[in-house]
C-alpha cells in the first residue's frame, strides 16, 4: 500500500472515477473488462464437468437396456433422500435386475452426485440442463423413469470424455468376464463390479 | 509462530480539520440530553444491509447506540442434528452450505476432522489440491467481502461487481473442477473427489499472473477515498484484550494486533511449507478490518504461486479410504482450519457406527458476533451497518 | 504445553477442593480430556487463563452433548439354593447408568501458541438437575455458545449474564438436539391442509388430523 499524503481534499476521490472511468471505457475495447454475455440469445460454453441433476443411461433400448439393476445403493446413499426404488418382480415374485418406479424429485435433489459415485454400474450420470422451470411446484419435479432414461449418445454428447472413459471401462470388463466365461466354461456369471470414478 | 508479519501502521489519513473528519468532532461531544426517550428499533431480519436474515435490537438514543442486541436463528437448519441420523460422506454436501461463499474450505475443515478421527492420511497431491483450492477460496471471499461492505458504505455496487468479476473467474475453474461453481462437494476422507483436468493448471496459474493487477487497480479505486477514510477511520474499535477474551478469530482479530493464525499456529496439511506472513493491524478500526483483507489477498497470492508451482503428480485419494461402509474407530476429535472468516472447527464424537454420535460446527461468524455490541456503542446507525459489514458474518454459518 | 496429568496435578495443587477426573479418549492420537466438578470449576478456569505457563485466554468451542441412560448387562456368577443344592448359576444383571447432558470446552492459547486443553463439565442427570456453572465470566466467546447450549439441550448455565434461547424462537418447548426428541408433525403447531402433515397427524390422532 502507498503511502500517500493527500494535498488536496477530493484527490481519492478522483483517482477512483479514474478507475471506474477506465472499466467503462475499456467495456467497448477489452474483452477481459467485458464479462456478460447476452443471455438467452448467447450462452456460455458448456463445460465438460457441470452438473444439475441426475440421470439414468441406456444403451441401445430405452426399456431392455437401462444399464440400472435396482441395487437401491444411490438410494441409501442419497443425503436429501430425494430417491424412490421398486425393483421389477415377476409373475412368480422373484426379483428381476431392472427398475419399475424410479424416482427423483428434483425439488429435494442438492446435485450432490454421490449417487454418481456410488453407483457400481454406471447407471446413473449428472445431466447438465438447467432451464428446468414449470409451473406447479410439486407434481412436475417429481420425474419418473421416463423422463430420466436418456440414451448413451445423449450421455456423450454432454459429457463426452466422461462417457469415453465409461465405454472403455465397460468393454474391457465385459470382455474379461466374456474370456472367464468362455475359458471356464462354467455358468456362473461373475458380475463385473466397476467402481465409478 | 514466528512469522514476519506486517503491520498496518502506515496508512493514508485525512488531513487534520478538514469537515470530512466529523467522527473525531462528535466522539469528543458531551454525552446527549439526558431528557431524550430512547427508541428501539428493529433492524432486519428482511433488510438490504445485514448480509442475510440477521436482525438486530437497537436501542436508540437519538441517533446514537445505546444497547445492540443481535438475533438470529432465522436461517436454522439443524445442520447438526440431521448429521446424527446420516453417514459421514453424506454430511459432505450440508457442509458446503455452512458458509456458502466459501464451500471448498468447509469441505476442508470437515474431511480434517474426520480424517484425524479415523487415522486417514490425504495423498501429497491432494494436499497441494486442497491448498491451492482453499487459497483461492480465500481470494473470492475477500475480495467479495471488500465490495460488500463499500456497498454498505455507499458506493452502490462498483467495487462489488468488479469483485465479482474476479470471482467469476474463480468460480469457472471450481465449475471445471468439481462440477459445481459454488455448492461444490470436493473433498473427500483422505483426498480429493477427482484430479485436476488437464489445463486446469495453465489456468489457474494465469489467473494468479493477473490477480496482482487487479488487486492494484482495486486499491487505487478504494484506499484513499476520502469518504471511505471518513467513514471507517476509529469507527468500531475492537481493542486487542477484548478480542482475546471474546475468541474472535480470522482477520477481525488480525486486524485488532493480535498475532493467530492457524495455518502458523496448527501448520495443519502442508502450510508449513509455504513461505507467507501474517498481516496484522494496529487499530482494530473498520479501515484496518478493511485493509488486512488486501493484504490477506496478496499472501494469499504468493501460497499460490508456491502451490502452483510446486504441485506433485501422484494419486488424490489414501487407499485405505472407503466410500461406503466407512466406520472411523471411536473417539472425539476437533478439527479446525483458518476460513477465510476465522476459524472453522468441527468437533466430532464417533462410537463406531457409520453416523456420528456429536457433530459440532464451530462457526467463526456467530463467535464473532459476541463483540458486535461493544463495539457498535456510542456510535451512529449508519456505523452499525458497517460495522456488521466488517465483521464479515454468513448466515449459513451463524444459523447452521 | 504440559501434559493433561501434569495439568489435573497443579490445578489440584491451585484449586484445593476441586474434582477433577482425567476422561481418556478412546481415540489414542488424540487428547484426553478433564472432568471438573461444578462446585471449584469457576476457580479452576481462572487459573487456567491467569496461570503464566498455560495462559489458556481463548476458549475455541463450546460444545453440548447428551448422554441417555445406557444399560449395561452383566454376567455374574452367584451361589443360589437350586433343587435343595447350592450352585454357582451365571445371572445376568442389569446396571444402568444415568444419562447426562455435558459441556465441553476446548481451550487454546493465543499467547503461547498451544493447546487444545479438553475441560467437561456434566449435569447430574437428564431431567431435573441440569444446571452447569457458567465460564462466561472468564472467557466471553463462550457466551454465544452457552446460549445455545441452554436453547438446544435446556442446560440452565447459571451465572450467564444473559441465558435465553439462541437459535429457536421466544415460546418454542422442548429442546431439540436432545436424544429422545419428538418432532411435532408440523411446527406450525396446528396441522396445515398439505398431504404430508395430515398423513403424519393421522398416525396420532386417527382422524382428519385436527386435535
Amino acid at each position: 500500500m502507498e503511502k500517500l499524503s493527500l494535498r488536496m481534499v477530493g484527490a481519492g476521490l478522483i483517482r477512483g472515477l479514474v478507475e471506474t472511468a477506465r472499466n467503462f471505457t475499456g467495456s467497448y475495447c477489452d474483452p477481459a473488462r467485458l464479462t456478460t454475455v447476452q443471455y438467452p440469445e448467447e450462452s456460455l460454453p458448456p463445460v465438460e464437468s457441470a452438473r444439475t441433476f441426475p440421470f439414468l443411461v441406456f444403451d441401445g433400448d430405452s426399456q431392455s437396456g437401462l444399464r440400472c439393476v435396482a441395487c437401491k445403493i444411490c438410494e441409501k446413499e442419497c443425503p436429501p433422500q430425494c430417491i424412490y426404488i421398486v425393483s421389477e418382480r415377476d409373475e412368480k415374485g422373484k426379483v428381476l435386475k431392472r427398475p419399475k418406479v424410479f424416482d427423483i424429485d428434483i425439488s429435494v435433489c442438492m446435485g450432490c452426485q454421490i449417487c454418481v459415485e456410488v453407483c457400481p454400474f454406471d447407471a446413473i450420470r449428472m445431466d447438465v440442463k438447467f432451464e428446468l422451470s414449470v409451473f406447479d411446484r410439486f407434481k412436475p419435479l417429481l420425474l419418473h423413469k421416463e423422463d430420466l432414461a436418456k440414451s448413451n449418445e445423449y450421455y456423450h454428447s454432454i459429457h463426452p470424455l466422461e462417457a469415453r472413459e465409461t465405454d472403455l471401462r465397460l468393454a474391457a470388463a465385459r470382455a474379461k468376464q466374456q474370456s472367464k466365461t468362455e475359458g471356464t466354461k462354467s455358468s456362473s456369471s461373475a458380475s463385473s463390479t466397476t467402481k465409478a470414478p | 509462530m514466528n512469522a514476519e508479519v506486517n503491520i498496518t501502521s502506515t496508512r493514508p489519513q485525512l488531513p487534520p480539520g478538514t469537515v470530512m473528519s466529523y467522527h473525531l468532532q462528535r466522539q469528543s461531544a458531551a454525552g446527549g440530553d439526558a431528557e431524550s426517550d430512547l427508541l428501539e428499533i428493529s433492524m432486519g431480519p428482511h433488510h438490504p444491509s445485514t448480509h442475510g436474515v440477521f436482525r438486530m435490537d437497537v436501542v436508540l438514543d437519538g441517533e446514537r447506540v445505546v444497547r445492540l442486541k443481535p438475533v438470529f436463528g432465522y436461517l436454522h437448519r439443524n445442520h447438526e442434528k440431521l448429521a446424527e441420523g446420516m453417514t459421514y460422506l453424506s454430511s459432505m454436501p450440508f457442509t458446503d452450505r455452512l458458509d456458502y461463499f466459501c464451500s471448498m474450505t468447509n469441505n476442508w475443515a470437515y474431511a480434517l476432522a474426520v480424517e484425524r478421527l479415523a487415522g486417514l492420511r490425504p495423498t501429497e497431491r491432494a494436499e497441494y489440491i486442497r491448498v491451492i483450492v482453499a487459497e483461492l477460496t480465500r481470494l473470492l471471499n475477500h475480495a467479495c467481502l471488500i465490495g460488500f461492505l463499500t456497498h454498505d458504505m455507499g458506493t452502490m455496487g462498483t467495487p462489488l461487481m468488479y469483485a465479482f468479476r474476479e470471482r467469476e473467474k474463480i468460480l469457472d475453474l471450481f465449475e471445471e473442477l468439481s462440477g459445481a461453481r459454488m455448492m461444490c462437494n470436493y473433498m473427500r476422507f483422505g483426498g480429493v473427489r477427482v484430479d485436476l483436468t488437464p489445463g486446469w493448471v495453465a489456468k489457474a496459474q494465469k489467473l494468479v499472473a493477473e490477480f496482482p493487477r487487479f488487486l492494484d487497480e482495486f486499491e487505487k479505486l478504494l484506499t484513499t477515498n476520502e469518504i471511505l477514510l471518513a467513514r471507517s477511520q476509529g469507527v468500531g474499535i475492537l481493542p486487542r484484550t477484548l478480542a482475546v477474551n471474546a475468541s474472535v478469530t480470522g482477520p477481525m482479530l488480525r486486524a485488532s494486533g493480535v498475532n493467530y493464525d492457524v495455518r502458523k499456529v496448527d501448520r495443519y496439511g502442508i502450510y508449513d511449507r509455504f513461505d507467507f506472513r501474517v498481516p496484522l493491524g494496529d487499530h482494530g478500526d473498520v479501515y484496518d478490518r478493511l485493509m488486512i483483507r488486501f493484504l490477506e489477498m496478496r499472501e494469499s497470492l504468493k501460497i499460490l504461486h508456491q502451490a502452483l508451482r510446486d504441485l506433485p503428480g501422484g494419486p488424490v485419494m489414501d487407499p485405505k479410504a472407503k466410500l461406503r461402509s466407512f466406520r472411523p474407530r471411536p473417539g472425539e476429535v476437533y478439527g479446525r482450519i483458518e476460513a477465510p472468516k476465522g476459524e472453522l472447527g468441527f468437533y466430532l464424537i464417533g462410537d463406531g457406527s457409520p453416523n456420528p454420535y456429536r457433530y459440532r460446527v464451530r462457526p467463526p461468524s456467530l463467535v464473532n458476533l459476541t463483540v458486535l455490541e461493544d463495539m457498535c456503542l456510542g456510535h451512529t446507525v449508519a456505523d452499525v451497518v458497517i460495522i456488521l459489514g466488517s465483521v464479515d458474518i454468513v448466515l449459513g454459518e451463524v444459523d447452521r | 504445553m504440559e501434559t493433561v496429568e501434569q495439568i489435573k496435578v497443579r490445578l489440584e495443587a491451585a484449586v484445593p477442593g476441586l474434582e477433577v477426573e482425567v476422561i481418556p479418549n478412546p481415540n489414542s492420537a488424540e487428547q484426553p480430556s478433564l472432568r471438573m466438578g461444578l462446585t471449584h470449576i469457576l476457580a479452576a478456569a481462572r487459573f487456567l487463563r491467569d496461570d503464566p505457563s498455560l495462559r489458556f485466554d481463548y476458549a475455541s468451542n463450546v460444545t453440548g452433548v447428551d448422554w441417555l441412560d445406557q444399560t449395561f448387562q452383566e454376567r455374574q456368577r452367584q451361589r443360589v439354593l437350586v433343587d435343595g443344592a447350592e450352585r454357582e448359576v451365571e445371572i445376568t444383571v442389569q446396571r444402568i447408568r444415568p444419562g447426562y447432558l455435558e459441556a465441553i470446552y476446548h481451550l487454546y492459547s493465543m499467547e503461547l501458541g498451544h493447546g487444545p486443553l479438553v475441560i467437561r463439565q456434566r449435569t447430574a442427570n437428564r431431567t431435573d438437575q441440569c444446571r452447569l456453572v457458567s465460564l462466561t465470566p472468564i472467557w466471553r466467546g463462550a457466551e454465544f455458545q452457552e446460549r445455545e447450549i441452554y436453547d438446544l439441550y435446556g442446560v440452565v448455565f447459571e451465572g450467564h449474564p444473559d441465558l435465553r434461547r439462541i437459535l429457536m424462537w421466544e415460546g418454542f418447548q422442548d429442546f431439540p438436539m436432545r436424544k429422545d426428541y419428538v418432532e411435532p408433525d408440523d411446527y406450525e403447531y396446528e396441522p396445515t391442509p398439505h398431504d404430508l402433515v395430515l398423513e403424519k397427524a393421522r398416525l396420532h390422532y386417527g382422524h382428519g388430523g385436527r386435535s
